[in-house]
Formats: C-alpha cells, sequence, structure tokens
C-alpha cells in the first residue's frame, strides 16, 4: 500500500483552480519530487497533505489515514519543515526541540535521548543551548529538519527546503538530507523549483499550472527526450565520421570541436565507439539531457521564465 | 480532549521569552510605578475628599488593573508575533487540538499578568495600605479572573489579525478607553451617564471594583461601587463568552 495516496484533488481559491485534480501515489520508503515553477501548486498540495489546508473535491490519504476524517492522526503521522523558517528565535536549539517533543506528547526519558542524538546527525550538538536568533539560515534550515525528523514521522514533508540558502548551503543541505535518509529511512516528499535539486528524488512528478504532466523517475523523464549525445574528439575527425558511419550505422553531425552523435543509453554505447574506432581518440564526452530539458520539452517554456507567482496564498496559519 | 503536556510547554514557552526579554521586564515593572508615584502622589495634595482614603491609595486597585490589562493584551500579541515570524505553524501542524493553543496562551496571559500585579501589591505598605494573608490571596484570585477576562478578549481580537501593526493600532484603541472607564483614576460615579455605561460593559470596571473591595475596605465615595458577588459574575460570564468565541475563532481559522 501507498504511504501517500491522492486521488483527483482540485482546490479553488475564491473560485480560481490552484490545483486542478492532481492524482499520484508515493511508495514508503521514496524521496517524491514536487517539481514546478512557483505558483504551480506544490505549497497548496503539501499544505493540503498536511491537513493544514481543505480542498474541494479528491482524496488525500496520509498513512492510511484521510486528511478530511482523521487530521490528527495524519499529523502525528507526518514532519513538516516549511519554506519560511518557523523556530521560536528566542529560545535556544534544545528549547525548541523539546517544545516540539511535548507537542507530540513525547516520553520525558526518550525525548532527551532523541534530541541529543538528532542534534549529532545534524551537527548541532556544539549549540545545542544556544539562542536560534544567533543561527545563521544554514543552521536553522538543519534545526528545522531536526525537529521534523523528532519525533520519527512517516513521512517528511520539505517544502522548498533549500530556499534563500546560498548555493554552497544548499548543496550541503542536500548532502545532507540525502544522508538521512538512509539512516532514518523515512519517505521524504519534496517541492522544488530548482532542477538540479529534483536529480536527488527516486520519482518526480512535473506540476504546471495545478496538474500533473509527468510522473516518473528523473531517469526516465530524461530518456523520454531523444537520448544521449556522445561528443568523440579524435586526431582525424574526417576519418572516424566514415569509420562510425560505416561500422556502427550512426549518423554523425560535424561540430566544432569533434563530432557529435545521439545514442540511447549513452554510456552503454561508448564502449562499442571504442572497439569500432580506428582512429585515436583523443576525447570522449557523454552529455545526457537534463530535468531542465525535460521540462522545456513538456511545457514549452523554461522553468524560470515564470513570472514569480505568490508562493504560498491563504495558508498562514 | 486536552493535550496537557501540551498546554504545560506553550505557558513554559511564554514564561521563557518573557524573563528571557529584560526590557519588557523593566517597562512592565516600571510602568504602574511611574503612574502611582508621580501621578498618585500629585493628586494626593490636590484631592482630599475627607474620607481618610489618600488619592495615592485610591488609584492602587487601579493601577492594578492597569498592569493586568496591559499585561493580558499585550501577552496576547505573541499569538499575531508567531503567525508573523512562522511559530504558529509548528503549532497547527502538531496533533493536538487547536483549542490546545487557545488554553496555553490564556494560560500564559493569565499567570503573567496576576504575576505583575502581586509584584505591585508589595507596594501597598509603603503607601499607607495594609494587605493581610488573606486579602493577599483574595487578591490573587480576583486578579487572576480579571487578567483570565481580558485575555481572552485580547485572544479573540488577535486571532483576527494577522500583522502586528495592526495589533497595535487596535489594541491602544482598546486599551485606553477601557483603562479610562474603568474607575481606575475616578470613581464611575462622577461620570455623566451617557458615558458611564460604557463603563458598564467594561470587564476592567468589574475588576477594578472587586480589587477596591479587598483593598479599600470601607463604604466612603472612593470605595466600591458595585457588590462584590456582581464583580464576579460579570468576569466570569464575560470570560467564559470570550473564550468560546476565541476557540471557535482559532478552530475556524486555516
Amino acid at each position: 500500500m501507498s504511504i501517500i495516496h491522492v486521488n483527483g484533488l482540485v482546490k479553488k481559491y475564491n473560485g480560481a483552480p490552484a490545483v486542478s485534480g492532481v492524482s499520484f501515489d508515493v511508495e514508503e520508503g521514496e524521496i517524491f519530487g514536487f517539481l514546478g515553477p512557483n505558483g504551480a501548486g506544490k505549497t497548496t498540495t503539501i499544505s493540503i497533505l498536511c491537513t493544514l489546508l481543505g480542498f474541494d473535491s479528491g482524496e488525500a490519504v496520509v498513512n492510511g489515514f484521510d486528511c478530511r476524517r482523521d487530521p490528527q492522526k495524519v499529523r502525528s503521522s507526518i514532519g513538516l519543515v516549511f519554506q519560511e523558517y518557523t523556530l521560536d528565535n528566542e529560545l535556544t536549539a534544545y528549547e525548541n526541540l523539546k517544545f516540539h517533543c511535548y507537542l507530540y506528547n513525547m516520553e520525558k526519558r526518550l525525548m532527551n535521548e532523541r534530541i541529543d542524538e538528532i542534534l549529532g546527525v545534524v551537527g548541532l550538538a556544539g549549540r545545542r543551548n544556544e539562542l536560534v536568533k544567533r543561527f545563521s539560515g544554514g543552521m536553522k534550515r538543519r534545526l528545522e529538519i531536526a525537529r521534523g525528523l523528532l519525533h520519527r514521522p512517516k513521512v517528511l514533508f520539505l517544502d522548498e527546503p533549500t530556499l534563500g540558502l546560498d548555493p554552497q548551503t544548499r548543496s550541503h543541505a542536500w548532502e545532507f538530507i540525502k544522508k538521512l535518509k538512509k539512516s532514518e529511512g523515512n519517505t521524504v516528499f519534496m517541492t522544488t523549483h530548482y532542477m538540479d535539486e529534483a536529480e536527488i528524488c527516486s520519482r518526480i512528478a512535473i506540476i504546471d499550472n495545478g496538474r500533473i504532466i509527468a510522473c516518473a523517475t528523473p531517469e526516465e523523464l530524461k530518456r523520454s527526450l531523444k537520448g544521449d549525445t556522445i561528443y568523440v574528439k579524435t586526431t582525424d575527425d574526417e576519418k572516424a565520421r566514415k569509420e562510425l558511419e560505416s561500422k556502427l550505422g550512426l549518423t554523425c553531425k560535424k561540430i566544432e570541436s569533434g563530432l557529435a552523435v545521439s545514442v540511447e543509453a549513452g554510456e552503454k554505447f561508448i564502449p562499442r565507439i571504442f572497439e569500432a574506432l580506428k582512429t585515436p581518440i583523443v576525447s570522449v564526452n557523454l552529455k545526457r539531457p537534463s530535468l531542465e530539458d525535460v521540462f522545456i520539452n513538456l511545457t514549452g517554456r523554461e522553468i524560470r521564465d515564470y513570472p514569480g507567482a505568490p508562493g504560498r496564498r491563504g495558508i498562514r496559519g | 480532549m486536552f493535550s496537557y503536556r501540551a498546554i504545560y510547554v506553550i505557558v513554559l514557552r511564554e514564561f521563557t521569552r518573557f524573563f528571557r526579554q529584560r526590557s519588557r521586564l523593566v517597562v512592565t515593572m516600571a510602568r504602574p510605578l511611574i503612574w502611582l508615584l508621580i501621578v498618585g502622589s500629585g493628586f494626593t495634595k490636590l484631592i482630599d475628599d475627607g474620607s481618610g482614603v489618600h488619592y495615592i491609595q485610591f488609584i492602587l486597585p487601579g493601577i492594578v488593573g492597569m498592569t493586568i490589562l496591559f499585561s493580558a493584551i499585550f501577552s496576547t500579541i505573541s499569538v499575531v508575533w508567531d503567525r508573523e515570524f512562522g511559530f504558529l505553524r509548528e503549532m497547527l501542524v502538531a496533533p493536538v487540538p487547536r483549542v490546545t493553543i487557545v488554553f496555553g496562551k490564556l494560560i500564559s496571559g493569565t499567570a503573567l499578568s496576576v504575576f505583575q500585579g502581586a509584584a505591585l501589591l508589595v507596594v501597598a505598605p509603603f503607601i499607607g495600605l495594609s494587605l493581610g494573608f488573606y486579602d493577599f490571596l483574595a487578591m490573587l484570585l480576583l486578579m487572576a479572573l480579571a487578567a483570565f477576562a481580558i485575555t481572552s478578549l485580547g485572544l479573540l481580537v488577535a486571532s483576527f489579525l494577522t500583522s502586528l501593526e495592526g495589533f497595535n493600532v487596535i489594541m491602544n484603541f482598546i486599551i485606553l478607553p477601557m483603562f479610562f472607564l474603568s474607575g481606575a483614576l475616578y470613581p464611575l460615579s462622577v461620570l455623566p451617564f451617557y458615558i458611564r455605561v460604557f463603563s458598564y460593559i467594561n470587564p476592567l470596571s468589574y475588576g477594578v471594583d472587586s480589587f477596591k473591595h479587598i483593598l479599600l475596605p470601607g463604604t466612603g465615595r472612593l470605595s466600591a461601587e458595585f457588590p462584590l458577588y456582581l464583580d464576579i459574575i460579570f468576569v466570569s460570564v464575560f470570560s467564559v463568552i470570550m473564550t468560546f468565541s476565541s476557540a471557535l475563532a482559532f478552530e475556524r481559522r486555516k
């Protein structure tokens, strides 16, 4: 049974649809990514799944509990990291975590054990009793992720977890999320509008204008494009081209820095190029299609072309 | 239905924040003393109605009421604050009923206000008022009642507000009339009737009146004006209505 089940979900704000008929399933243990431009309906969907927002029609089930009928049971099954910081700056890291444990009715002995453990995991053990207002953006994010994991939720929701972080901190945050995924083993549901970040997902749903336009593994999505491109540079490109065309039946494009060959599953094709070519090879380069290319292919637009639609609508407490 | 540990930790957080903000602590302690010592001692020289009650003594119940008013209303700013800084969401996604948050805020607002009111009562002997142990206990109870009523009112207002600016505008608009119409600075009987009617629907009037019963025993012009049971009934009924309304407002808001 899937851990998140969404079927025909519709949510309108004053008659204007924000989510129009979204359906998907997330299996236990997956990192499931919601990829789309701002205002596509990502945060709305996540808010509905976290029971912070009602919806007009459809079905939303998390960990076997209906989001409408059993909101409290849904809430105890999930951990959540919002786009904005939701820590109390006037409290210490420990106090923020303690607050969380009490809200989730965690046993006191277990609480201190878990807090120490999780602070170690996120590398903040030394900052346990420091006020959060002295923390950097990246440290706050790590603390929030730690807090989201404290009560061992079945699903961890991350809504644009790297928004507002500098590139270096961003990549650190992802390293960290991947590592956590290994040690804690939860299901992770995340939204992002950064293409490169979506690559770590086991599956991605691409959402645009409130609809899912594709849902597959990153590999499958990219394979749906024409295929990979192999760039070959040899000592004599003209001779090499003839060799490749006669022996492998390929059409090669002569480009400025060598030859470009379009093939499917490029990594498996490279050895055959080595076998076929008598001309000495200078360099071989494989370029896979990126998710950016997938998105352009599906929508005809680049993800960054969108006007910055309001990211959060009416979902503030 | 309630999660007691959740309520406990919400209250604990408000106390931790309160005592950590030194400036807030100083201001809330200094304001009533300024009123009492500067306004009070000034008017004492000016006003003597021959009843044996000095003006500085007369306004002590009113200043206790003011302390509670400010402290209770401004404790509810934390709801708006939490909304503005996102922390409210951490509470809203927790597996506890929303009503838990309402009660956590109510209890912390009440407790902080009673604490400040009680601290102020320490000056009573220095201005010539005797305050026995049982009087002090009675004051604690009456202050808790008044503080609860005003916190619940503040909470209801705060649950509709989304910005700190809005909160400051509205609360100042509520606080000053409530204070001046409460009988804190002059007996309600001196007010013309068309102003006095507003005093009759002001919960602080009944709160301050109940403090006068304890702090200014006697029957002079400067003593209590309503029967004590009426004070208690009005404040209690007001609290219950406001508590239900703010719980409802919280439950409805998404």
